[in-house]
């Protein structure tokens, strides 16, 4: 079971985002995508759950195919997915508590000690215990990335998918999103998505490493693979060389 | 030289073709909702807030537009009025104008404005900043979750906020006339009650219930298709009260064409 895109393509208006872009997410791994800002990592990202639908190509969800999918058996399968947006997206007319508990709320059957319980646990998961009752306007940005974090696995998905989880953070701050990123994939063997243009977060992350230009998969590899390949472009990105990937398709 | 004579022309052109485009997609976005409207479970418990925010919260606006507008009514009648015609006719022209036209449409304008524009703005921040994305992926219909109550908050609390203002309107207006124009509860009354007639309640619930659904419909349409940051969500604001405002008094016109 996995996350497989095959040959996506997605135009807005007359630019083209995706250009055949396809990548298979394995049961259990961590695959990194590296690719420059706008390169359209997070609308490929988004086509996992369906937020986008390719304009051609399949994307398919554990043997389901997206785009036959009925509403009600897509909002089903997203519940065994967690997205963990890039400025955290928390409802900020709600507390972190009713925040995480949001997506508990919607699969119903749970009693609200339940729920109040499994907030508890995934606000400690991330270190936040004890802020439940704060507003997101109270938080710092490590903070508000790590209860996207918690409202993200609340309800237990099968899968995590990372929006820039570490852009824009400090050092420190990085390395804990890093570490928190590695806890959930030990912890609660999630598989994991992360989008990033941070190499280092992406070695140390990524069981494999894919990297978006241009609309297509340019690579896809290994950690080590990624840091001994001879792609001029892949090269120029990693090494922060702009004049490496100037090159004509 | 003929471009720049035809220049207008095409932009007019131009104007009513997305203006023609723009109708099509409001309608589109309306179906949805209604469509949307079969996840009670997402949005009723969400209806009396909305009821609130958008109906009680929005009464100290309407009563306070109400009670000036009553007052010019009396004294704009008397002057009209004086020597002419019977005083009581002052009573006749605040009911009648209070309840047909200015009731409804002062506070559906002021509306637009309160409510209307609260709504752009909040859902176009919730747009831009993937907190719609977000319900999306918890399993929350964002239209259910975010439109249907709003829209239909509105369509319930307009008519409600309407007659309350209307009412006012009019005690404003009796008050008016026996202060400062030395007329009597009796005559104020007679004039009230010479020409009323019962549908025109229903017509002043029925303008304000079609104002309710514009006035929400139309934030919700242009907060929820937002984009571009903090300038598109100034923009989508902007917007939504021109166009709810504009499109207020193309209805007022239609109703008193359609049902007077
Ligand atoms: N909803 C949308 N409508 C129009 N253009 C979009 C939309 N979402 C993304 N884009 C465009 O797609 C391109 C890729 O965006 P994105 O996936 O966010 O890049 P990144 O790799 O930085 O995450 C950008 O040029 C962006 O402007
Ligand atoms: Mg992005």
């Amino acid at each position: 079971m996995s996350i497989i895109l095959d040959d996506v393509y997605k135009a807005f208006g007359p630019h083209e985002v995706l250009r055949g872009f396809s990548l298979e997410v394995r049961d259990g791994e961590t695959l990194v995508v590296l690719g420059e800002s706008g390169s359209g990592k997070s609308v490929a990202l988004k086509h996992m759950v369906g937020l986008f639908s390719a304009d051609r190509g399949e994307v398919w969800v554990d043997g389901r195919k997206l785009r036959d999918l009925p509403t009600e058996e897509l909002y089903e399968l997203r519940r065994g997915i967690g997205y963990v947006f890039q400025f955290a997206a928390l409802f900020d007319s709600m507390t972190l508590e009713q925040n995480v508990g949001m997506g508990l709320r919607r699969i119903g059957g749970l009693s609200e000690q339940e729920i109040a319980k499994r907030v508890e646990e995934c606000l400690a998961v991330v270190d936040l215990d004890g802020l439940g009752a704060r507003y997101p306007a109270e938080l710092s940005g490590g903070q508000r990335k790590r209860t996207g974090i918690a409202r993200a696995i609340a309800a237990r998905p099968k899968y995590l998918l990372y929006d820039e989880p570490t852009t824009g953070l400090d050092p420190v701050t990085k390395a804990v999103i890093d570490q928190l990123i590695l806890r959930m994939k030990k912890e609660l063997g999630v598989t994991g998505v992360v989008i990033t243009h941070d190499v280092d977060s992406a070695c140390l992350v990524g069981d494999r490493i894919a990297m978006l230009y241009r609309g297509r998969r340019r690579f896809l590899g290994t950690p080590d693979e990624l840091k001994a390949t001879v792609d001029p472009v892949v090269k120029g990105f990693i090494e922060g060389r702009p004049e490496l990937m100037e090159e004509t398709e | 030289m003929t471009e720049r004579l035809l220049a207008p022309f095409t932009a007019i052109g131009r104007a009513a073709l997305s203006l023609a485009s723009g109708i099509g997609r409001w309608g589109v976005f309306a179906g949805d909702t209604v469509r949307s409207l079969r996840h009670v479970d997402v949005w009723g418990r969400l209806l009396l807030e909305q009821m609130s925010r958008i109906g009680a919260d929005s009464v100290p606006i309407a009563l306070f537009i109400s009670t000036f507008t009553g007052v010019v009514l009396a004294l704009q009648a008397s002057y009209t009025f004086t020597g002419a015609i019977p005083m009581y006719f002052v009573g006749v022209l605040v009911g009648k104008t209070m309840m047909l036209e200015l009731g409804p449409v002062l506070t559906g304008l002021a509306l637009s404005g309160r409510v209307g524009a609260n709504i752009a703005a909040e859902l176009g921040t919730m747009r831009v900043t993937e907190q719609v994305d977000a319900l999306e992926t918890m399993a929350y219909p964002p239209l259910a979750y975010l439109v249907a109550p709003r829209v239909l908050a509105g369509i319930i609390m307009f008519p409600i906020v309407t007659v309350l203002a209307v009412g006012i309107g009019v005690v404003s207006g009796w008050l008016t006339s026996l202060q400062l124009l030395d007329m009597s509860t009796a005559e104020f009354l007679r004039g009230l009650t010479l020409f009323f007639r019962p549908f025109d309640v229903v017509f002043t619930v029925i303008k304000a219930t079609s104002f309710g659904l514009i006035v929400t419909s139309i934030g919700c349409y242009f907060g929820f298709h937002t984009r571009g940051g903090a300038a598109g969500v100034g923009q989508s604001t902007t917007r939504a009260v021109v166009a709810s405002s504009m499109v207020i008094l193309v209805l007022d016109a239609f109703w008193a064409v359609v049902l007077l």
